[in-house]
């Protein structure tokens, strides 16, 4: 137990302070809201209509942009190899390292983005919703993103084409929580894109490290 | 058909075999959708949908192409990730710009019968939107394989996403159901027989035949060019080194 506690601790500093940790999603995120007002136009009807919606969109996109350096870094300067030949099954390093990432971005964009959903314009009734969808949806991005950033080791353009392997995989989420959201904004019932938008994450949680760990190994073969 | 892959996994026995299956299935194909198109084309208009009607026996057959290719890519990458199988891993790879040639027909027939049907080249309905997801995880199996130098690496990579695709198609198919539809059910696979009379099924169903005809011929040719190129790199390799 003392090995895997000290893992978790490994994952989570690392991703915390990787790269500048939170702070670059967080800027990110920001930048992406401030931006869509700027393209749409600042009528205060229309930004409130798309708000929880571009909040929504926007933690996706946000939720890519650390998924590069989850595997690559340990791949580059052979930690990969180690933790491989370590007793710990790689399935639940894997499983490990995705926590860490959604601590350290999935977590801190679930507090920022019913503040953006608000700036936009969005109800504030609605924000505890927000905040739920934001978490669930946050670890099924983490843990379906660790598979796209596995694959992708070794592979030229890594990030991008992590982005490309990823955005097809995270068109569930993105309906169930934004459909959750949508609904409850127009008064209809949501719980059931809630319950969805769970399962999913609980399946990614699930069975996406034994296509992680699948992945490291032939990175590593 | 569980003797195919068993009895096609020798290479010897596929080239055999496929040297002269691809031009018999092409020949098929040939003739069936010339038979198919004729009769499609001098079916009467229907009565709500007019010429339009016709855009169907192209567009049907390419829709179900679209999903029988993933589900061929799904098979050959499970073949190959278990089996280790090099056979299974050109199969694999030679399915995958088909079938996205198939979805990109299927979308682009989709939106050309929508545009005067349904008022609008695009909409945001169920079925279409899944379709479009699949164009997106043909893009990205063949993304991941042409950016890997290491052609064993980019195999073994490309079948894991191939199976974590073909896991994630029917909950995308279904998140995108649930969304929104407005698209019809299927009119010709029903308990109660074709809901549409026979001057339309009947080319209908030769214009599937014949897709499914090409699909095989393409995808032999397309395994068969795979096969050689990957002899040609080993001989090459080999001439290199002597």
């Amino acid at each position: 137990m003392s090995r895997l506690s000290a893992l978790i601790a490994r994952e989570t500093t690392l991703a915390w302070g990787r790269g500048g940790g939170p702070l670059v999603a967080l800027g990110f995120y920001a930048g992406v809201a401030t931006f869509l007002p700027l393209a749409i136009g600042p009528q205060h009807d229309r930004l409130a209509g798309i708000a929880t919606g571009a909040a929504w969109v926007a933690l996706t996109l946000a939720s890519l942009l650390s998924l590069e350096r989850m595997f690559e870094r340990d791949y580059e300067d052979g930690a990969l190899d180690l933790l491989l030949l370590s007793p710990v099954p790689l399935e639940l390093t894997c499983a490990v390292k995705c926590l860490g990432q959604w601590l350290a971005t999935g977590a801190p964009l679930a507090f920022a983005a019913p503040i953006a959903a608000i700036g936009l314009g969005a109800d504030p009734g609605l924000s505890p919703l927000i905040f739920l969808c934001a978490l669930l949806g946050g670890l099924a991005f983490a843990f379906i993103g660790g598979i796209g950033a596995a694959l992708s080791l070794g592979a030229r353009r890594g990030g991008l084409l992590t982005a490309v392997i990823v955005l097809p995989l995270f068109v569930p989420p993105v309906i169930f929580g934004g459909g959750a959201l949508a609904n409850f904004a127009g008064g209809l019932p949501w719980t059931g894109g809630i319950a969805f938008l769970g399962a999913y994450a609980a399946a990614a949680v699930a069975f996406g490290p034994l296509a992680m760990a699948a992945a490291c190994r032939n990175a590593l073969s | 058909m569980s003797w195919a892959p068993a009895f096609l996994s020798n290479p010897d026995r596929f080239m055999a075999f496929s040297r002269w299956a691809a031009p018999m299935f092409g020949l098929i194909a040939l003739g069936l959708a010339v038979v198919g198109l004729y009769l499609g084309f001098t079916a009467p208009e229907d009565y709500q949908q007019g010429q339009t009607v016709r855009i169907m026996f192209i567009h049907v057959p390419a829709a179900q192409m679209s999903m029988f290719a993933y589900a061929c890519l799904g098979v050959a990458s499970f073949l190959s990730l278990i089996f280790r199988h090099t056979l299974a891993d050109c199969a694999a790879q030679a399915a995958a710009p088909l079938g996205a040639a198939f979805t990109f027909l299927a979308l682009v027939t989709g939106s050309l019968w929508g545009r005067p049907m349904w008022g609008t080249w695009w909409e945001w309905d169920g079925r279409l939107t899944s379709v479009l997801v699949m164009f997106l995880l043909y893009i990205a199996y063949m993304a991941l394989r042409a950016s890997m130098d290491d052609e064993v690496k980019a195999a073994r990579a490309a079948a894991i996403l191939a199976l974590v695709g073909s896991i994630n198609l029917p909950i995308i198919h279904f998140s995108v159901e649930w969304w929104n539809s407005i698209h019809q059910g299927s009119s010709i696979f029903r308990k109660d027989g074709p809901s549409m009379p026979a001057v339309f099924w009947v080319p209908l169903l030769l214009m599937a035949l014949a897709y499914m005809s090409a699909f095989g011929s393409l995808w032999l040719v397309r395994i068969r060019g795979e096969v050689w190129r990957r002899k040609a790199e080993i001989a090459a390799q080999r001439a290199a080194r002597d």
